[in-house]
């Protein structure tokens, strides 16, 4: 095989690897959403954080404007500090409230500004005050389950009674009332 | 009852004797292999001094290899869609596709069948050329002439091997995600901007990518010396180059396999 034909696939297959890894990072990869340049950091605390994770996005109107830099724990008020890093372009008030948000049903956890009224601007180490915990599935079932098991024991008490005003109103329709009447006081 | 008893001791005593025997041999192979890997480092300034010597090398292992690793990324990526579609839509998260096409690509399959393949397609060819280079005592002839052969001979093939490998495992990660994309959108019919930009928000170039890439240097580095190795160390008869070039395919695969337990271990933090 000629020397300069070999030169010349050699340099084919290398441009083919090289437009690969691009190709990866680039289509692929997050090399391009990832773009966020200078940022300020801005640290929360949550009782519960849930599954957030260091580099989830940090949204506002469903937008990206930062990451989640750090997750620490904090050994005297035993909650978790949640250090955020915002695109240094956008600038939120000092009452901003921080929120843990679930994308979709089961997606990844992000964490949510909402921005407030305050003129201030929060700036580089500053402290989110008002935030609010990510919403534990487990707890949200059971709360359901336990408001359900109420209800229906509310609903049995109801219904216990118009059954026996039943047969003296003698109608369909006075039952339904007598339920109604029933649930009133509830 | 004496005599039974003899001859079950002896059956006995020649299997532990072979063991110990196969089990040494095993260990003195691997120190070879390593003062032959020593050896290459110490004599590779060669190999970078006449680049057309590697370049040469790398057209045989690596350009000569692109074929297979192209066609058989396509189909990987395509098998991954369908299967990947055909469960994910049972949980009506059949978007996640491209993530999972993507990832398992990048992170195991890429690097993986990339290195199986190359141990099957050019470590064999390395094997029986140098093993036929030392019975037809070219290598010797070499040593008569003051050419070091470590220098000349295994060198360039074993950083032609290095550098192809990464190359060949990223190009068969981008192919089969195309091929994964060709089944699931225009195919299936998921919706391509969901495919495009799940796969980018969960697919870490730094945890990902470049791992896949850290994955396939090492595993290049284990197949061309593992290769180099057999051929070097192969007994200068027909019978001994083809069982070298056998044992060159069981051992890469087997230390790719092993290898890429570790180095997950180690990347994957939990």
């Amino acid at each position: 095989m000629d020397r300069t034909t070999i030169d010349l696939w050699v340099g084919v297959f290398v441009a083919l690897g090289v437009a690969a890894l691009l190709g990866l990072a680039m289509k692929v990869g997050n090399l391009t959403s990832n773009k966020i340049g200078e940022t300020y950091s801005v640290s929360a605390a949550f009782e519960n954080i849930g599954g957030l994770k260091p580099n989830a996005p940090v949204k506002s109107a469903g937008v990206v404007v930062g990451r989640v830099a750090d997750i620490k724990f904090d050994t005297k008020l035993y909650e978790a500090v949640v250090t955020i890093k915002i695109d240094e372009r956008y600038e939120f008030p000092k009452d901003t409230f921080a929120n843990i948000y679930t994308a979709g049903l089961l997606g990844e956890q992000y964490v949510g500004l909402e921005a407030g009224g305050d003129d201030d601007v929060l700036k580089n180490g500053d402290k989110i005050a008002q935030t609010q915990d990510a919403v534990v599935l487990e707890k949200m079932i059971s709360q359901f389950l336990y408001n359900k098991a109420s209800e229906t024991k509310s609903d049995e008490s109801a219904a216990s009674t118009p059954k026996e005003a039943a047969p003296s109103s003698g109608g369909k329709s006075g039952g339904a009332k007598s339920t109604e009447l029933g649930d009133a006081p509830f | 009852m004496h005599i039974i008893h003899s001859v079950l001791f002896n059956k006995l005593a020649r299997l532990l004797r072979n063991l110990g025997r196969r089990m040494i041999e095993r260990i003195w192979r691997l120190g070879a292999g390593a003062r032959l890997f020593l050896l290459t480092m110490l004599y590779s300034g060669e190999s970078f001094k006449r680049f057309n010597l590697t370049l040469r090398e790398i057209y045989f292992t690596g350009v000569m290899s692109l074929l297979i690793i192209i066609v058989s990324a396509f189909f990987v990526g395509m098998v991954l869609g369908l299967q990947g579609y055909n469960t994910l839509q049972k949980y009506g998260s059949s978007e996640a596709i491209g993530v999972l096409v993507a990832l398992s690509l990048v992170r195991e399959l890429g690097p993986v069948v990339t290195a199986l393949l190359f141990a099957g397609r050019a470590g064999t060819a390395i094997t029986a050329e140098i093993g036929l280079m030392k019975t037809t005592e070219q290598l010797s002839a070499m040593e008569m002439m003051a050419v070091n052969p470590i220098a000349r001979v295994i060198a360039p093939r074993f950083w032609a091997g290095v550098i192809s490998m990464p190359i060949l495992a990223a190009l068969f990660s981008m192919v089969g995600v195309l091929g994964g994309y060709l089944v699931a959108v225009p195919i299936i019919g998921v919706d391509e901007g969901a495919f495009w930009s799940q796969m980018q928000a969960n697919v870490d170039v730094r945890d990902d990518i470049i791992n896949g890439v850290i994955k396939s240097f090492v595993f290049g580095v284990a197949c061309t010396m593992i290769a180099l190795f057999e051929g070097f160390d192969a007994p200068p008869t027909a019978e001994g180059v083809s069982h070298a070039t056998t044992r060159t395919v069981v051992i890469s695969s087997l230390t790719v396999l092993g290898l890429d337990f570790v180095l997950t271990s180690f990347m994957i933090v939990v």
